[in-house]
């Protein structure tokens, strides 16, 4: 294998672990952050503050804080390895924090989103004899979806890019990897890593057109 | 024999008093419309009666079975109350259709969803070619053939308004509540539904109707309640509270109400 070829496959396979990086945070946050923006909500007081003051907090201070945070405070404050060790401990602490930023990031638009759908569609539903769940499901959580179509793409745009951040504990994603080369006196690796993000956000963005083609038939 | 009694309900929003003890009773088949000056809480009449808000005294009572005691909690369990709102239907001043499903799915959402829930706890339900076929004949009641397909957004104001109406009929209430269904459309678009609900009131339906419309309150209703500042002033047929007013607010209601059109 000549050396350009070795070094294109290694950017691919550090590429994955973005991809899986982003996929993890994508698949917890989602429904953490319907939780967080759930508890924003609440008619509990109490409740509704604390996960406000947390939210501000997340959305306040930079994720690559949280990552390193994450990672280096457990052992610090001599709780043990909650991570485990070596390289996964690193993946999991990053994608932890991921988690825990994302979820807040979106319970913010999940919030704008079921607070923007006018509260006549909940009463529609409510003198129609519906529960509060069937209401949910059946009334409002289509507009919401459509409500939110365009700021998750966003997020979920900003999300990819982010993930590079965890190099900040050693973990080789595709930046780090191509660095190596740039020691090396080598630049185009640097160069070339900026195309799998073009894709990949190329890619997202399709989706995403194409999910808010198929809710055009509809207005809110 | 009275269908739905009202007793002395209050109602008050932080420090403002919005009802101050209404009571008055109406009879099956009988449509009673509500007229007064905005602001003087016959939304929040509705409301109450509808469960959207809870009354602080006073009591609802619908043949004989009492819905509502403010001062009985036992009246005030949850599940029970959205069984109660079964009775009464409401039609909302700004429609309130549900935009993601035709004109077809808003009429028989609710219904399909009781139906399944009837099965569940009866064993029995009505299958889904009644519910759509009541649904076809309702529309048609409306004046809506042809629209089943559409959704909210591509109709016009009056035909939202007489899907809103054809969908709280759907539920068969015993009494049908409006609240002011003219009062968002163009001028040119409230003749169709008040058609509408002129043929409903033709049909013995029972009906709560607020209306800023006197001239159509004083042809289609039984009677008539004014309101004001949370009270009613006066009541009696439309004969009455229209062509001799006996209290001087009222005087005063209906002649702002014929000067401007
Ligand atoms: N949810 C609410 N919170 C506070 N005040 C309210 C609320 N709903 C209505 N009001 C007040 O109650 C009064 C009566 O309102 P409403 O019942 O809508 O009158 P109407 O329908 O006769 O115009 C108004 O002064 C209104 O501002
Ligand atoms: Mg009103």
């Amino acid at each position: 294998m000549s050396n350009a070829q070795t070094i294109v496959s290694r950017l691919v396979d550090s590429f994955q672990l973005n991809v899986q990086l982003f996929f993890l945070t994508l698949l917890f946050s989602l429904p953490l952050g319907l939780v967080i923006a759930l508890c924003a909500m609440s008619r509990f007081k109490p409740l509704a503050i604390v996960t406000k003051t947390f939210v501000w907090m997340i959305r306040g201070t930079p994720l690559m804080l949280q990552v390193i945070i994450i990672f280096f405070a457990p052992g610090l404050l001599n709780f043990g390895a909650p991570w485990g060790s070596g390289a996964s401990a690193r993946f999991t602490a990053a994608t932890i924090a991921f988690i825990i930023n994302y979820a807040c990031y979106f319970s913010e638009i999940f919030r704008g989103g079921i607070q923007g759908v006018p509260i006549g569609q909940t009463e529609a539903g409510q003198v129609l004899g519906m529960t509060r769940a069937q209401i949910f499901f059946k009334v409002t959580l289509l507009q919401v979806i459509k409500r939110i179509l365009p700021a998750m793409s966003n997020e979920v745009i900003t999300l990819i890019k982010d993930t590079s951040l965890a190099r900040i504990i050693s973990i080789k994603e595709i930046i780090m990897m191509a660095q190596e080369y740039t020691a090396q006196g080598l630049i185009w690796p640097l160069f070339s890593t900026g195309l799998f993000f073009l894709v990949f956000v190329g890619l997202l963005t399709i989706i995403f057109a194409r999910l808010e083609k198929r809710l055009d038939y509809f207005r809110v | 024999m009275a269908i739905l009694e009202v007793n002395d309900i209050h109602k008050r929003f932080g420090a403002a008093e919005v009802l101050k003890g209404i009571s008055f009773s109406l009879e099956k088949g009988s449509s009673l419309a509500i007229i007064g000056s905005s602001g003087s809480g016959k939304t929040t009449l509705l409301r109450c009666l509808n469960f959207l808000e809870k009354p602080d005294r006073g009591r609802i009572t619908v043949q004989d079975e009492v819905l509502f005691d403010a001062g009985d909690p036992g009246t005030q369990a949850e599940p029970e109350i959205r069984k109660k709102r079964l009775n009464f239907g409401l039609v909302f001043q700004a429609f309130h259709l549900f935009p993601q499903y035709t004109v077809l799915k808003n009429i028989t959402l609710a219904r399909e969803l009781l139906e399944k829930e009837r099965q569940k706890t009866q064993g029995t339900s009505a299958p889904q070619k009644e519910i759509d076929a009541d649904a076809a004949a309702l529309l048609a009641q409306m004046g809506l053939v042809g629209k089943e397909k559409a959704y909210p957004h591509q109709l016009s104001g009056g035909q939202q308004q007489r899907v809103a109406i054809a969908r709280a009929l759907a539920l068969k209430p015993k009494i049908l509540c409006f609240d002011e269904p003219t009062s968002a459309l163009d001028p040119e678009l409230t003749g169709e539904v008040l058609q509408v609900v002129r043929s409903l009131a033709n049909k013995k339906t029972t009906m709560v109707i607020v209306t800023h419309e006197m001239a159509f309150a004083r042809d289609v209703a039984d009677h008539i309640l004014f309101m004001d500042e949370g009270l009613i002033v006066e009541e009696g047929p439309p004969e009455q509270v229209f062509g001799n007013p006996r209290e001087e607010r009222t005087r005063q209601f209906l002649a702002r109400y014929s000067s401007e059109p």
